[in-house]
């Protein structure tokens, strides 16, 4: 090519200079574990359904919802939604609604009849597991999932355990119940009702089980010394609980006496007084340390349920009992103050925890109890006895649905390694998106949806469910309240802001990828990512 | 999805570039796989430089407004060195370097060429941008812009703003904000830094013009810079769009916190972003979280000497008495504003 006149070069494009030799840091992606999915006891992938609510894709949304835990629409209700304390939106104006728009997507399964589809390879295992509430019924359809044939065996006559004969109808109701569990069992489970396991290592010889696990809960009522005369009714919470469902209701008069400060004894006090009593709680702690869920004991006060703060029964007689006051010393403890008072009481329902019945462990080699009277397990939840697990309630653990249907999903997977003589490694966890990762300036403002709650009149008379649903555009403003914290949702904000072009788009659903013939390392795109899911990284220099 | 079109609701709304739950032709020009790329990769100017990110973000949207029929004329300055060291260019549009001083002059006659050519029957309708930096815009080339103004040529000017010359070693232009360290406003004295009472606000003058279209944007708010772009694209006559494009060299800022200067000097009001259209303000863009100026001076080097032990108290309050001042001239707190 003739040149004009000092020129000795060819004209070209600036793509021939390669300015990524200028970096001492390069961007890189990754996934950040987020608060909400790391704080839940059941292992959701939170974060990850609510990306697909977002778009409006629910059936998507509750299948990888139902991924980790079956019953969405039982835990939009029940479950204490501790995932919301650590949601990360809570620093910016209030917290996701996330139990909501799991109830939503529980409730739209219902609606529409979404199914769990049964496994495609039967492993040829039987697994046996003796108790269908949620420990049970989670690993159940865990196993079933994994192609394992599972018989479930429940004393009682439906399926549920503590869900039916723990949890009141107002906060969940039975249809709802029966339609998770029905779903389950449609997978091709076996459920024998009515059906006591006295001596587990004979029901897994006789049924040549492969392995079993133990969900059976905790439901005799711990009892307390109290002086009391003849004529005093003193019965506990669970079996008040239970004959709620039945056709007998308890006949426990008009001033019924609750005695504890767990969620047991709100939800007693709370049962009686739809049936026209008028309960009252006596408890010796004070309100700040009593057990019970807060938004529980406030939700009990507004119906009317009377409570007793820094008390303890002295006396029961007949029509009466004796309260004596506490006081609490240094160390937060009650102590008597030798004050007492009586109150008019037809009966006293104790509410004081529950014990584990542990009969048919008997005889178990291996098998070791604590002294707290619960089955020790090692961290995959087997028992001594190998092939025996055991989870939810009857272990060491913290008492909720959401525990034990975690222990459900923790239990098969360690069962289906160890039928294939294997030990369950779980994946490692990435690091937690704390909030400082996030840039928040890029998210709308707004506040939650609050869900509707029902008429005051109608809570304190009748046993319809206390709290609302979202509906469909109420739930999909809240899932959109997402801030997909430390998971690119691909916002395009790396794309963008880049000023050398050097992140490359791959398309709906494909995320980015970095040009590191480019990239000169100014750390803009880690600045300007909303969710914290780029991080700097050191060049080897 | 009938889902998508009763909840307003988009998660990011439009802060982000793009935005999943939006419809395509709902995102924006740069959220585009198609995107023009007019400053193309492999260009020169620093790490995190604002200019650079700028004039993509600017050209990209003309491009975009004007199916690709798009000239420009770029004045001297470090547009002009980073993105064509001889023989390169970054350019993936036609590209004129004209003199430091006369780039509106020359999108002057690049204008007048194409309307001769179509009134032969030649050619085709090519829009024609001019770009410069602050120092060829606010200073040098100043004279030559006043007169593409006053005859309303048709021409849009864009002039990316970094408050200096900074190409050539940071020195003051009428641009440089007060009390800011140059090196020919070094921090000694009485008054340290650029004198309080100097320089000038090219917007403003642009609209006592009366031109058809003005504007201000920053590299901080993507989407209203692109819709005013598209809109300038869409009128005939002199337009001017002025954006803020942080300097990390200059102003003394890491790399990663360009956008964000941006949004601080947006936010604090030091600079007011709005519109104009033949004189009279249109509309401007609120203040989402009104900060105080400090918020925008303290992570900039050249206005270190405002703090440290002994910090400047006076100095920092005539800075926000500025800020203030662009709150009530610009309506910047008002909910009309946005």
């Amino acid at each position: 090519m003739q040149k004009p006149f000092a020129i000795t070069l060819n004209p070209g494009s600036s793509l021939a200079n390669h300015t990524g030799s200028w970096r001492t840091a390069r961007p890189v992606y990754l996934d950040r574990l987020p608060p909400c999915n790391n704080q839940c006891p059941a292992g959701e992938d939170i974060q990850g359904w609510l990306f697909h609510a977002e778009s409006g894709n629910y059936e998507a949304a509750w299948r990888h919802l139902t991924r980790d835990n079956p019953f969405a629409a039982i835990m939009g209700r029940v479950c204490y939604h501790t995932c919301e304390s650590a949601c990360n939106r809570g620093k910016i104006d209030e917290a996701v609604g996330i139990n909501s728009v799991e109830r939503f997507l529980g409730d739209e399964a219902i609606k529409r009849g979404w199914k769990f589809a049964a496994p495609e390879k039967e492993s040829g295992k039987k697994v046996l597991i003796v108790g269908a509430g949620p420990s049970g019924m989670s690993a159940a359809y865990h196993l079933r999932k994994l192609g394992h044939t599972v018989t479930v065996m429940d004393a009682g006559p439906y399926m549920g355990g503590m869900m039916r004969f723990g949890i009141p109808k107002y906060r969940l109701p039975r249809e709802v119940l029966d339609a998770e569990m029905q779903r389950i069992a449609d997978m091709g489970v076996t459920v024998r009702l009515n059906s006591k396991v006295d001596n587990i290592l004979e029901q897994m010889k006789s049924g040549s089980f492969d392995a079993a696990f133990l969900a059976v809960g905790a439901h005799i009522g711990k009892r307390a010394m109290i002086p009391s005369g003849d004529a005093a009714k003193i019965v506990d919470a669970i079996s008040v609980l239970r004959s709620m469902e039945g056709e007998d209701k308890p006949m426990l008069g008009r001033r019924v006496v609750v005695y504890g400060g767990g969620n047991t004894a709100i939800d007693v006090a709370r049962s009686v007084k739809r049936m026209g009593a008028e309960p009252i709680i006596v408890y010796r702690r004070t309100r700040d340390k009593a057990p019970a869920h807060d938004f529980e004991i406030e939700e009990a006060l507004q119906e009317g349920v009377m409570v007793k703060w820094l008390s303890t029964i002295k006396q029961a007689g007949d029509h009466q009992i004796t309260i004596e006051k506490m006081a609490l010393d240094d160390k937060g403890f009650p102590q008597p103050t030798g004050e007492f008072e009586t109150l008019e009481a037809d009966s006293v329902v104790l509410a004081l925890g529950q014990d584990v019945d542990l009969g048919l462990l008997n005889g178990v080699p291996g098998l070791e109890v604590t002294k707290d009277g619960v089955v020790k397990v090692g961290t995959d939840l087997m028992t001594g006895h190998a092939g025996i697990f055991a989870g939810g309630d009857m272990v060491p653990a913290e008492r909720n649905v959401t525990v034990a249907v975690g222990h459900g999903k923790k239990a098969a997977r360690n069962i289906d390694a160890w039928l294939r003589g294997e030990t369950y490694a779980p994946p490692p966890k990435h690091e937690v998106a704390q909030f400082e990762k996030l840039n928040p300036w890029y998210y709308a403002d707004a506040p939650k949806t609050v869900r509707p709650m029902l008429d005051i009149i109608r809570r304190q008379s009748t046993f319809e469910e206390v709290q609302g649903g979202l509906d469909e555009s109420n739930a999909l403003f809240e899932a959109r309240r997402c801030l997909s914290c430390g998971n690119c949702f691909e916002c395009d904000n790396c794309y963008g802001v880049c000023p050398d072009n050097a992140v490359i788009k791959l398309g709906p659903g494909k995320r980015f990828q970095f040009n590191y013939d480019y990239c000169k390392g100014c750390g803009m795109c880690v600045a300007e990512c909303p969710c914290g899911a780029i991080k700097m990284e050191a060049e080897e220099i | 999805m009938s889902a998508l079109q009763t909840v307003k609701f988009y998660q990011t709304g439009t802060f982000t570039v793009g935005n999943r739950l939006l419809a395509p032709e709902e995102r924006s020009v740069q959220a585009n796989m198609q995107r023009t790329n007019s400053l193309n990769s492999g260009h020169r100017a620093c790490q995190g430089c604002g200019e650079a990110l700028g004039a993509r973000y600017a050209i990209d949207a003309a491009m975009n407004a004007t199916n690709r029929q798009l000239i420009a004329a770029n004045a001297t300055g470090c547009l002009e060195v980073f993105s064509t060291p001889y023989p390169e260019t970054s350019w993936q549009i036609p590209w004129i370097h004209s003199l430091f001083g006369n780039t509106a002059a020359v999108a002057t006659g690049i204008a007048a060429a194409i309307k001769v050519k179509k009134q032969k029957g030649q050619g085709q309708d090519v829009c024609v941008v001019a770009q410069g930096g602050d120092g060829g815009t606010t200073d040098i080339g100043f004279g030559c812009l006043s007169g593409m103004f006053e005859r309303n040529d048709d021409v849009l000017y864009i002039c990316y703003d970094n408050g200096g010359y900074m190409n050539t070693g940071v020195q003051r232009s009428s641009a440089t904000p007060s009390a800011a360290r140059t090196a020919t406003t070094m921090p000694l004295g009485p008054e340290p830094g650029n004198p309080f009472g100097q320089g000038k606000f090219v917007p403003a003058i642009a609209m006592a013009h009366e031109i058809p279209y003005v504007a201000t944007a920053t590299v901080a708010d993507l989407r209203d810079l692109e819709n005013k772009v598209t809109k300038a694209m869409s009128l005939r006559g002199a337009r001017y769009i002025h954006i803020l494009v942080p300097c990390p060299l200059g102003w003394g800022t890491a790399s990663h916190d360009t956008i964000r200067m941006a949004r601080l000097a947006k936010e604090t009001g030091i600079f007011p972003v709005f519109e104009a259209e033949h004189g009279e303000l249109k509309s401007a863009l609120a203040i989402r979280r009104p900060l105080p100026v400090e918020e925008y001076l303290r992570p900039q080097k050249r206005f270190a000497h405002l703090f440290g032990k002994n910090p400047a108290v006076e100095t920092i309050a005539r800075i926000q008495a500025q800020a203030d001042k662009n709150i009530r001239r610009y309506g910047l707190l008002s909910k009309e504003a946005a």
